[in-house]
C-alpha cells in the first residue's frame, strides 16, 4: 500500500495504482482522451498531465504509478495552460463539424473543447483530408475526425486479439488503418466503435437515425448464443437505432458482430409476429435431394413476402398450440414416444432449454433430447 | 635496404568522408600499381594495405598515409589518378610528392584533440580481429572476466565519471549497478546504433574504424549487470557498418570471446544484430525495444526504465556506440587515467562531427570542457572564405544555437545546457554569416516534424504548427505576434511530450529566438532576411556599372531568366527568376545583386 495526498487530499491505494485512478477514487476528475480503463496505459493524448513534487516537468497520470508520500497538483494554472494548448492543437487539426457529427453530445472532445470554451484556435493550419472512405459494410471510419488516441488499436489488440487495425506513417501524417491502407475486413465486432472517444468511429447502420440526446435505452440479453451477453437498445421513435451495452455486466460492456449490428431482424417486416399452419401438402418435397430441395427453399424464400398465403395461413396462438399438441400425440400413440427427439437451440437461455428438456422427458417422455452446438 | 622494404605501410582512408570522396577506388589502384611496381622495382611482399577507419579530417579525404619505416607522409585529397605518381617517385624513387603532402594547418587539426575511442582508427583492420589485439585488444575482456567481479567492474566504470554519450548524459556506472541489482532470469545489453541526427556520423565512424571496441564494451557490461544476450541495433542505411559489424562478431565468436563458456570462464554471453529501419525517434530507447521486439517504433512513459522493464520486459541496459567503445580503454587504462580528461562533471573525450562553415570539417575528439573557441579556430582553422564566425548549433535537431559572443564557453553537459543547447551525441554545425538562423531552425524543424512518431498530440501537431509558423515568416508572410506564439507553443511542448524527440524539438527555435530574435524581426516586419538566404525576401538583378555583358550569368541561368547582348548590361527578368542564385555564384565581376 502506498499513501499520497493528490490536490491536497490524503489516499491509500495498492502499490502499482496509477495516479489516475487514485484521483479518480477521491472524486477527482483529470481530463482525458487516450486513457481507457479496460486497456493498458498509453500517455498518448497527454491531456492527464499533473504535477508531482520533486519532479521537474509533468507527468501523465494515467502512466505514473503512486509512490509513498507523493504529493500530486491535478489542476494549476500552469497545468491547465498546456492542457488548453494540447485541446487547442487537437482542435487545429480537427473538422468543424458537430452540427452534422453522429457523436455530438457523446463527444468527449466536444465536452472538452466546450469546459475550456474553445472558440478562437492560434494554430489553424494544414488539416489531414482523406478523400477515400473505407468501404467496409459496417463500421464507418472517418479518420479526419480521428485524434489518434490509439484506445481502438489497443482494444483490437488487448481485448478482442485481432491486431486489425495499426497506426501507419509518422508525425502529423500518421493515420489508424487497416494493412496496406485496405477496407477493414475484419471481425466487425464494434469494439472499436465502442471506445472512440470521437466521431472517428460510428455504425454505418446508425448514420442519421438520430444523435445520443434523443435516445431512450431499454436493457436487455443478446437473443443470439448462450453467453447471454447484456445488451443496451437505443430506440429512437420506437426504432432500434444502434445497441450498445453497459459497462457494468457480466460482458463488461464489449459485444460480438451480431450483438453489436445484427437487430435489424427486429424491426424486418419479414419478422414473423404470428403462427402459421401450412396449408399446402408438403409430401412432394420427400426424396427430393437435399441441392434440389435447397434451391427449391430459396426460391420459396425470396417468395415468401408474395406467396406466404399460398403456403401458410395465420393462426392464433391457440389454434397453433393445439395443431401442434393434436400431431404430438397422435405420433406418440402411433410409433412411441421414443420415435420422437428434439433439439434444442444455443440461443436459448438456460431457463428456456431447462424447460425445453422437462417437457420431453416429462409430457412426451422421451430422452431423445439433444442440443444444436453439439452439431 | 630489405628491412625498409618490408616496412612500407599504405593506409587509405575509408571512413564516410574517405569512401564518398572514392576511397575504394584510391585502394585499388594503389593494388594495381604496387603489384606492377612490384616486379619491376621489387617492392618486398611486406607491403600491406590497410583499409583504416575514420582519419578525422573529411574534408581533405581521401587522405592516405604512406609510412616507410619511420617516417609517415600524409597525402590529402588523393585522386585515382594522383596514385601512379605516389607510387612512383615516392615508393621507387624515395621522393615523397611533397606538393601532394599534408602542411602545417593538418597537424594543428590534430594537436588539441586527445583520442581514445578514434586512438587506434590507423593502427587497426577493421575486418581483422588481429590487428585488434595485437594493440592491446580484448585485454580489457580478459582482465575482467578473469580477475573482476561484476562489482568490481561497475565500480571502476562509476570512478571513472563516464556519463551516456548517447545524449542524455547518465552516468553509465550508475546505469549498470541498477540493472545489476535488478533479480531476472534473463537480463539484456543493447548497443544503439541509430544515430538519426542530421550531420552526426560518429558512431558509424566508431563501428566502422573498430567495431571490435564496440563489442568488447558489450562484453564487458553484459559480465557486470549479468546479460546473456546483446543486440546492436544498428541503422540499414549503414551497410559498411552493418558489414563490418557482421564480420567482428563473427571473429569473436570464432576466438571464443563470444559464445558459450567465453575463455573457460563459464561466461555465456552473444550479440545479435538488429536493422533499424531509418526512424529517428528508433534511437529513444523505449522505442528502439519496441522495435527489436517486431512492435511500431513509439516511445512509451518512463517509468519503467528499461534497466527494470526493458526488452521483453526484462532488465535491459541500453547504451550508445561511443559510450561503449570507452569501456575497454577505461578498463585497460584505468578509471584515473579517464577522469584525468574532462571537466569535474563532464570526464573523458567525446566525439564531435565538426561540419558546416569551418575549414576543417570532420571527425574530432576532445577532452570535454575543451573551449569552443578551440574547436572551431584551432581544430576547425577558423571560418572558411574569411567570413564572420556567427553561431555554432550543437545536439542536431535536439540542440540549439550558440552564438559567437558565447564563443568562450566550455564544451560540457551543464555548460552547454546552460546557453539552452546540449551536448546531444555530438553533431556540431558552425554557421558563418550567410547563414539564416530563421531558416536553420526551419531546417531542424522540418527534420523532427517528419520524425515524429505521432504518438503524443504536442509533438505530432504542435511540431507540424510550429514548422507552418517558421514557413510564414521566411515566406515574408510573417504575422505580428508570431514570434512570442512561437516561444509559448514552443514551451508547451517541450512540457507536455512524451519523449525526448518532443521534449527537445522546439530548441532550435527557442534558442536562436532568444539569441537572433533581431532576425526573426526583420523577416517579419521588414520582410527582409538579413543573410539574404529566404528566396522569397530575396530578389536578384545586375548592376549594371559593373556588368562587362560577359554572359556567364546567361549561359548558367536554368530558367532562361536573363537576358542582354554580348558586352552590353544583362538584365534578369523577376518573373522568370527562380532565385536559384546560380547567376550570383558565376559572376566574376560582382555585378549579381542579391537583397
Ligand atoms: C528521439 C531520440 C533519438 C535518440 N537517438 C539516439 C541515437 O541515435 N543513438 C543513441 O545512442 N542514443 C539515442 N537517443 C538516446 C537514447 O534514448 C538513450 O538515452 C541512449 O542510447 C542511452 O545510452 P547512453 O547512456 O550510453 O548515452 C535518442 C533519444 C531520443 C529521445
Ligand atoms: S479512431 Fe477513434 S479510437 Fe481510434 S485512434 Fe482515432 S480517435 Fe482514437
Ligand atoms: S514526443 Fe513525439 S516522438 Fe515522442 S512520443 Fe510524442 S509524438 Fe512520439
Amino acid at each position: 500500500m502506498a499513501t499520497l495526498t493528490i490536490d491536497g487530499k490524503t489516499i491509500t491505494v495498492v502499490e502499482g495504482t496509477s495516479v489516475l485512478d487514485a484521483a479518480r477514487k477521491l472524486g477527482i476528475s483529470i481530463p482525458t482522451l487516450c486513457h481507457h480503463p479496460k486497456l493498458s496505459p498509453y500517455g498518448g493524448c497527454r491531456m492527464c498531465i499533473v504535477e508531482i513534487k520533486g519532479i521537474a516537468r509533468p507527468v501523465t497520470a494515467c502512466t505514473t504509478p503512486v509512490s509513498e508520500g507523493m504529493e500530486v497538483s491535478t489542476s494549476t494554472p500552469y497545468l491547465e495552460k498546456l492542457r488548453r494548448t494540447i485541446l487547442e492543437l487537437i482542435l487545429s487539426d480537427h473538422p468543424n463539424d458537430c452540427m452534422v457529427c453522429e457523436k455530438a453530445g457523446d463527444c468527449v472532445l466536444q465536452e472538452l473543447a466546450y469546459f475550456y470554451g474553445l472558440r478562437e484556435n492560434r494554430f489553424a493550419g494544414e488539416r489531414r483530408i482523406y478523400a477515400k472512405r473505407d468501404g467496409n459494410p459496417l463500421i464507418e471510419r472517418d479518420m479526419e475526425k480521428c485524434i489518434l488516441c490509439d484506445k481502438c488499436v489497443r482494444v483490437c489488440d488487448e481485448v478482442q486479439r485481432v491486431r486489425a487495425i495499426e497506426i501507419a506513417y509518422r508525425g502529423f501524417k500518421s493515420k489508424v488503418c487497416p494493412p496496406y491502407e485496405r477496407d477493414l475486413d475484419c471481425e466487425f465486432c464494434g469494439q472499436c466503435i465502442r471506445v472512440c472517444p470521437t466521431g472517428a468511429l460510428t455504425g454505418k447502420k446508425w448514420a442519421l437515425k438520430g444523435r445520443q440526446k434523443d435516445i431512450k435505452e431499454v436493457d436487455t440479453i443478446c437473443p443470439y448464443c448462450g453467453c447471454g451477453c447484456n445488451l443496451t437498445l437505443n430506440i429512437r421513435k420506437n426504432e432500434i437505432v444502434r445497441v450498445t451495452s453497459k459497462e457494468d455486466t457480466l460482458n463488461e460492456g464489449w459485444l460480438c458482430s451480431k450483438g453489436t449490428f445484427g437487430y435489424h431482424f427486429v424491426n424486418s417486416p419479414e419478422r414473423l409476429k404470428n403462427p402459421l399452419i401450412r396449408i399446402a401438402p408438403k409430401s412432394s418435397e420427400f426424396g427430393v435431394r437435399s441441392s434440389e430441395l435447397k434451391e427449391k427453399l430459396q426460391t420459396q424464400n425470396s417468395k415468401l413476402k408474395t406467396q406466404n398465403s399460398k403456403l401458410f395461413r395465420e393462426a392464433t396462438w391457440d389454434e397453433a398450440l393445439d395443431l401442434a399438441a393434436k400431431r404430438f400425440r397422435e405420433i406418440k400413440e402411433k410409433h412411441g414416444h421414443d420415435s420422437i427427439g428434439a433439439l434444442a437451440s444455443a440461443r436459448c437461455t438456460n431457463e428456456e432449454n431447462y424447460l425445453f428438456q422437462k417437457f420431453m422427458r416429462a409430457v412426451i417422455g422421451t430422452n431423445n433430447v439433444d442440443h444444436c452446438a453439439r452439431y | 635496404m630489405k628491412t625498409e622494404k618490408n616496412d612500407i605501410k599504405i593506409k587509405v582512408c575509408m571512413g564516410p568522408g574517405g569512401i564518398a570522396t572514392g576511397g575504394a577506388d584510391v585502394i585499388k589502384v594503389f593494388k594495381d600499381d604496387l603489384a606492377s611496381a612490384n616486379i619491376k622495382a621489387k617492392i618486398g611482399k611486406g607491403c600491406s594495405l590497410h583499409k583504416v577507419g575514420c582519419f578525422g579530417l573529411c574534408a581533405r579525404d581521401v587522405l592516405v598515409d604512406v609510412i616507410v619505416g619511420k617516417n609517415k607522409t600524409t597525402y590529402q585529397y588523393v585522386k585515382p589518378d594522383m596514385v601512379p605518381r605516389i607510387v612512383k617517385e615516392h615508393l621507387i624513387e624515395n621522393n615523397p610528392v611533397s606538393e601532394w603532402t599534408v602542411g602545417d594547418d593538418y597537424y594543428s587539426f590534430y594537436n588539441k584533440q586527445i583520442k581514445v575511442v578514434l586512438s587506434e582508427f590507423s593502427e587497426v583492420d577493421p575486418e581483422d580481429i588481429d590487428t585488434y589485439t595485437a594493440v592491446g585488444g580484448y585485454e580489457a575482456t580478459k582482465k575482467v572476466l578473469t580477475k573482476f567481479t561484476p562489482e568490481k567492474t561497475i565500480a571502476i566504470i562509476k570512478k571513472s565519471g563516464i556519463r551516456g554519450r548517447g545524449g542524455a548524459g547518465f552516468p553509465t556506472g550508475v546505469k549498470w549497478e541498477i540493472c545489476r541489482k535488478v533479480e531476472s532470469d534473463q537480463k539484456f545489453i543493447i548497443c544503439n546504433a541509430d544515430e538519426g541526427d542530421p550531420g552526426a556520423f560518429m558512431d558509424r565512424a566508431v563501428i566502422e574504424g573498430n567495431p571490435h571496441s564496440v563489442i568488447e564494451g558489450m562484453i564487458i557490461g553484459a559480465y557486470a549487470i549479468g546479460a546473456t544476450k546483446g543486440y546492436v541495433y544498428v541503422r540499414a542505411e549503414y551497410p559498411l557498418a552493418v558489414e563490418r559489424l557482421t564480420i567482428a562478431i563473427k571473429q569473436a565468436r570464432g576466438k571464443n570471446l563470444l559464445g558459450e563458456n567465453i575463455l573457460g570462464t563459464k561466461f555465456n554471453f552473444d550479440v545479435r544484430l538488429k536493422l533499424g529501419a531509418g526512424a529517428f525517434v528508433c534511437g529513444e530507447e523505449t522505442a528502439l525495444i519496441a522495435s527489436i521486439e517486431g512492435q511500431r517504433g513509439m516511445p512509451r512513459a518512463k517509468p519503467p526504465f528499461p534497466v527494470h522493464s526493458g526488452l521483453w520486459g526484462k532488465p535491459t541496459v541500453i547504451n550508445n556506440v561511443e559510450t561503449l567503445a570507452n569501456v575497454p580503454y577505461i578498463i585497460r587504462k584505468g578509471a584515473d587515467w579517464f577522469s584525468s580528461f574532462g571537466t569535474e562533471k563532464s570526464k573523458g573525450t567525446k566525439v564531435f562531427a565538426l561540419t558546416g562553415k569551418v575549414k576543417n570539417t570532420g571527425l574530432i575528439e576532445v577532452p570535454m570542457g575543451i573551449l569552443l573557441r578551440e574547436i572551431i579556430y584551432d581544430i576547425g582553422g577558423g571560418i572558411e572564405g574569411g567570413k564572420a564566425f556567427k553561431a555554432v548549433q550543437t545536439g542536431g535537431p535536439s540542440g540549439g544555437c550558440i552564438p559567437a559572443e558565447l564563443v568562450d564557453i566550455n564544451v560540457d553537459y551543464e555548460s552547454l545546457a546552460k546557453v539552452g543547447s546540449i551536448v546531444g551525441s555530438g553533431g556540431m554545425v558552425v554557421l558563418d554569416d550567410t547563414d539564416c538562423m530563421v531558416s536553420i531552425a526551419k531546417f531542424f524543424l522540418e527534420f523532427t516534424q517528419a520524425e515524429s512518431c505521432g504518438k503524443c498530440v504536442p509533438c505530432r501537431v504542435g511540431t507540424k504548427r510550429l514548422l507552418e509558423i517558421l514557413d510564414r515568416i521566411t515566406a515574408g508572410k510573417g504575422r505580428e505576434g508570431d514570434i512570442e506564439l512561437l516561444e509559448d507553443l514552443g514551451n508547451d511542448i517541450k512540457l507536455s511530450s512524451l519523449c525526448g524527440l518532443g521534449q527537445t524539438a522546439p530548441n532550435p527555435i527557442l534558442s536562436t529566438i532568444k539569441y537572433f530574435r533581431h532576425e526573426y524581426e526583420a523577416h517579419i516586419k521588414e520582410q527582409k532576411c538579413p543573410a539574404k538566404v529566404c528566396k522569397d525576401l530575396i530578389e536578384y538583378g545586375i548592376l549594371e556599372e559593373f556588368c562587362k555583358g560577359c554572359g556567364a550569368c546567361l549561359r548558367v541561368c536554368p530558367s532562361k531568366a536573363i537576358t542582354g547582348e554580348k558586352k552590353k548590361p544583362h538584365i534578369i527578368s523577376v518573373d522568370v527568376c527562380i532565385k536559384c542564385g546560380a547567376c550570383f555564384d558565376v559572376c566574376k565581376f560582382k555585378a549579381v545583386k542579391k537583397e
